[in-house]
């Protein structure tokens, strides 16, 4: 079992790790955000998920979309812009979607996938599916409207909204607590009147944990939820950053509590031996490999399509 | 019994109405279309008749409304949101521009959203800064959007149903002051032309006046005007912004060889700007004078006191077609 999660963060890790070798080496083009660091929030979330169930991200989003199970490949063709891309390219790495495995899409408007989920989760109530919806964001996107107009509208409604914040401490490169008088970001959701926990994001059985009540009394009818969970992003903000802005020792400290270098230490204690745990990022490693590979040998969509799908 | 005589509030009401009936997937949200009906009563009574469900008030959050529309319309629904006036709209500027028209662009037409924005737009009621506003060009400017206007009731009541039943979103202009202004005989049985098509509204031979919403009755009374002085005015209802339906367009301005563009939003890059490129590039050789514009004053919108000197009227309009004649 936690074996299984430590595939599943590696999984994340070798695909973020292997999109930024193609950034650099020139197939994919463009602005990318990276995950690294955060894969434990997306695994321990996504496995609270039902298929039913509707996640959207934001263009931090990669992982959480191979949590919800979108196929690497087709993710490594959406970046390089090839037909066999998820949106046949049309996405590229922050705005692509793939309804059919519950992953309606990244955004790279800050917070504007907030007021959508609260629309899929009202869609739910009146379907009588109660299927949830859940919105991840960041910390900075906790000062957006739009996320504070989506969290009443949630409460007010009593819809089966889960409001997923990813504090990672910063917004591009500005530390939260300077633009916060408030550092527990939880509260902005508790004065609204919604059921509100802070946990540690490294920690895949408190993200569990507190999904798992969030998607249960999302599917009861007992309305929304807002987990922040605190983690880490391990690389820059964007692939490029020079980062600058961080304190000193930030990042080795960073490096140890990271959630697969904490896991592998748990299982290691635990006696697992150190072959199968370093099996599970061998094998994430070669997945991506031959994934990106394959992506790597399909033609690229074709710009004469340009003017397709504006219109249904 | 199919003939009604009706304002455009009562088309526009009908129409959700008629369209609410025959797919329940239809919903109407917004700030206080629900009890109190709209407050311009465009919604009343429909709340009591279909349900709180299908007539949801909102909470004040235009970004939210659209929002939650675009969450709906992913979940299969057809929401119709209100948005109270033309200046609130920009809270929503957002969710519209950057989600609402990119959604089928983006997911390779996998996520298609049939959604109805709806605005009461334009000036002439004495209302307070932001609202009699005329934002059009700005969504019309946008790709992924569809963009139209109704000027009367009988197309008030056809349009919001064709555009409820469009796949695609559509920004729904409502000309505010013309809601209780005008009654017109409405007869279902008569089939409307489809929804992305302008129409000729009169007939005439000299010059064509193109105008959309609350400007069509201003050019038919100005065509009307024009008669004393032996002046045969074209009138086109344009009815759809974008996409523009320049068939109409084209084709009476190669007969008229003149034409004049009226809309109460500022002149600069305002619909006229478009319609003359348009005209220019298409029928040149036809045209006997410039396509010529008029339009609200590129200022802020003026206070109640003197909206009257901002909106134009009948005299700018026959000011123009003089003009247009002077070349
Ligand atoms: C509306 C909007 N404003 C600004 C930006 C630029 N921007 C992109 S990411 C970002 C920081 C967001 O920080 P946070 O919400 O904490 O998410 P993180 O990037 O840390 O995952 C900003 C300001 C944007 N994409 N959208
Ligand atoms: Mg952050």
């Amino acid at each position: 079992m936690k074996l299984d999660d430590l595939l599943s963060m590696w999984r994340i890790r070798a695909l973020e790790e292997k999109i930024r070798d193609l950034r650099l080496e020139g197939p994919i083009v463009g602005s990318v955000h990276l995950a690294n660091g955060q894969e434990s929030v997306a695994v321990g979330a996504c496995s609270q998920l039902r298929p039913q169930d509707a996640l959207y991200a934001t263009y931090r989003g990669h992982g959480w979309a191979v949590a919800r199970g979108v196929p690497p490949r087709e993710i490594f063709a959406e970046l390089m812009g090839r037909v066999t891309g998820v949106n046949g390219g049309r996405g590229g790495s922050a705005h692509f979607s793939a309804p059919q495995h519950g992953f309606h899409g990244e955004n790279s408007i800050v917070g504007a996938g907030a007021p959508i989920a609260v629309g899929a989760a009202l869609a739910g109530k009146y379907d009588g599916s109660r299927r949830a919806a859940m919105t991840v964001f960041g910390d900075g996107a906790i000062n957006q409207g739009a996320v504070a107009e989506a969290m009443n509208f949630a409460a007010a409604l009593g819809l089966g909204v889960v409001f997923v914040c990813e504090n990672n401490r910063y917004s591009e490169l500005t530390p939260i607590d300077d633009m916060v008088a408030e550092p527990d970001l939880s509260r902005r959701a508790s004065a609204l009147g919604i059921p509100a926990v802070r946990i540690d994001g490294n920690d895949l059985a408190q993200v569990r944990t507190a999904t798992r009540l969030a998607v249960e009394a999302a599917a009861a009818g007992r309305g929304p939820s807002f987990i922040e969970a605190h983690t880490q992003r391990i690389v820059g903000h964007y692939i490029g950053d020079s980062e600058q802005y961080r304190p000193a020792g930030e990042l080795e400290r960073d490096l140890v509590v990271e959630p697969i270098a904490r896991l592998t230490r748990e299982l290691l204690a635990d006696g697992v031996p150190t072959e199968s745990v370093e099996r599970c990022e061998r094998r994430a490693r070669e997945e991506m490999e031959t994934a990106a590979a394959a992506a790597l040998r399909d033609p690229l969509a074709d710009p004469a399509t340009a003017k397709e799908h504006l219109y249904a | 019994m199919s003939t009604s005589r009706i304002t455009l509030a009562k088309g526009l009401n009908a129409g959700l109405r008629a369209a609410m009936e025959q797919d329940d997937k239809v919903m109407l949200m917004g700030e206080d279309v629900g009890r109190l009906g709209g407050v311009f009563r465009i919604t009343d009574g429909l709340q009591k008749d279909f349900g709180e469900r299908r007539v949801l008030d909102s909470p004040l959050a235009e970004s939210g409304i659209v929002g939650t529309a675009v969450g709906l319309a992913m979940r299969g629904y057809r929401p119709v949101i209100e948005i109270q006036f033309d200046g609130f709209v920009y809270p929503a500027y957002d969710q519209i521009v950057t989600q609402v028209a990119k959604m089928s662009y983006r997911s390779q037409g996998k996520v298609p959203l049939p959604l109805v924005i709806r605005i009461p737009f334009g000036g002439g009621i004495g209302a307070v800064e932001h609202h009699s506003e005329s934002p059009e060009a700005q969504f019309a400017h946008t790709p992924g959007l569809k963009v139209v206007a109704c000027s009367n009731p009988v197309d008030g009541y056809w349009m919001i149903q064709q555009a409820i039943a469009s796949d695609d979103p559509v920004i729904f202009l409502e000309p505010k002051r013309q809601y209780h202004a005008d009654k017109a005989d409405l007869d279902t049985s008569v089939a409307p032309p489809p929804l992305f098509t302008s129409q000729v509204v009169r007939r005439g031979d000299d010059v064509t006046l193109l105008a959309y919403g609350p400007m069509v009755r201003t050019c038919l009374a100005a065509a009307e005007a024009a008669v004393s002085e032996g002046r045969s005015v074209e009138v086109i209802d344009l009815r759809t912004l974008s996409p523009l339906d320049m068939g109409p367009v084209l084709a009476s301005v190669r007969r008229t060889g003149r034409a004049v563009v009226a809309h109460e939003a500022h002149r600069n890059l305002g619909m006229g700007s478009e319609l003359s490129a348009r005209i220019t590039e298409e029928c040149f050789y036809s045209l006997q004078a410039p396509v010529l514009r008029v339009g609200g004053f590129d200022t802020p919108y003026p206070a109640a006191r003197n909206e009257h000197h901002f909106l134009p009227d009948l005299d700018r309009v026959l000011d123009a077609v003089d003009r247009s004649f002077a070349f």
